[in-house]
């Protein structure tokens, strides 16, 4: 199975990095963009096809290591 | 003053570390390796020192400190035992949730490589004890994480127990903007835990022991520790 773990900041929580990502967007005159956050994916391929199972070590993952939940949330898919 | 200093793959201060801590104590600190178990029988003190650990992949400081010989650490500091945590070291002991908050990208989103001035607040504590309350001090920073922030309730408690003893001043010792280099909340660049032995520093106090090197202010915080040791025992 094929997983994706998404780690984005928490809202309040400042970003400098998406803050410098928008201002190049804006020097590159691409229009229409109000804010940008930027944040990480994790592409996981999963052994055997326990759904449940899955979730449960991929939520186990982001908790213990991908993410540090203090500034950041997470969110888990599994393609079935 | 039996010191262990912790090794993880991209450290790179541990031996000016060890320099700082020899010279200081007159003891060889003795290296510790990250998948070690187990810390040296009868430390003392352990210092987690600066560097990139895992090339600073993930987030700073977040890989190391689930290196099996942070277990160790954790135990080592439930007891009571003295942990510093300098730099990268300051990263790793909030990824072990040895203290709270985290370290961000510095607010100017560069590296800062130079010598800033800190306010030492309290000298009740055995990471203070060599200074004066209110005294000034001169040491490098070199990082581009170094920002700190917590949630309002964490800076609040940390503010209400005096759980900050160092912070980025002016020469004489003001709190502004403008010496806060990284943009750290209140200016903070050295914690406690709640208990108070364990201390997160951004800067560099080891790199400031030797009047060779054209300051000497870092020393008192490790001839403190070695006066805390003595008069304990």
């Amino acid at each position: 199975m094929k997983a994706r773990v998404t780690v984005t900041l928490k809202s309040g929580i400042l970003d400098p990095q998406g803050k410098a990502i928008e201002g190049a967007l804006k020097s590159l005159g691409i229009s229409g963009i109000a804010s940008v956050r930027q944040g990480k994916v994790f592409d996981i391929d999963i052994e055997g096809a326990d759904h449940a199972g899955a979730e449960a070590a991929l939520r186990n993952a982001a908790e213990k290591l991908l993410a540090n939940t203090v500034i950041e949330n997470y969110r888990v898919e599994i393609s079935r | 003053m039996r010191s262990a200093l912790l090794i993880f793959p991209g450290i790179n201060r541990e031996r000016d570390m060890a320099r700082a801590l020899r010279l200081v104590s007159g003891r060889e600190p003795i290296m510790v390796w990250h998948a070690d178990t187990a810390l040296p029988p009868g430390t003392e003190l352990v210092v987690i020192p600066g560097g990139f650990s895992y090339g600073d992949y993930l987030r700073c400081g977040a890989i190391a400190a689930r290196a099996p010989i942070m277990d160790a650490v954790r135990a080592f500091a439930a007891k009571g035992g003295l942990v510093l945590g300098v730099c990268n070291g300051f990263q790793i002991a909030c990824e072990a949730g040895l203290l709270p908050g985290v370290l961000m990208r510095n607010a100017q989103l560069r590296f800062i490589c130079r010598d800033v001035y800190l306010r030492v607040e309290r000298s009740d504590t055995p990471f203070t004890c060599g200074y004066n309350a209110g005294q000034v001090i001169r040491v490098p920073v070199a990082h581009g994480e170094g920002n700190y922030i917590a949630d309002g309730e964490t800076i609040a408690r940390l503010e209400g127990e005096g759980r900050v003893l160092f912070r980025y001043s002016s020469p004489d010792g003001m709190i502004d903007p403008d010496w806060n280099h990284n943009g750290a909340m209140n200016a903070i660049a050295g914690i406690v835990n709640e208990r108070g032995n364990v201390l997160g520093l951004m800067p560099h106090p080891e790199d400031h022991v030797e009047a060779a090197l054209g300051c000497t202010d870092g020393r008192a915080l490790f001839a403190g520790l070695v006066d805390h040791f003595r008069s304990a025992a």
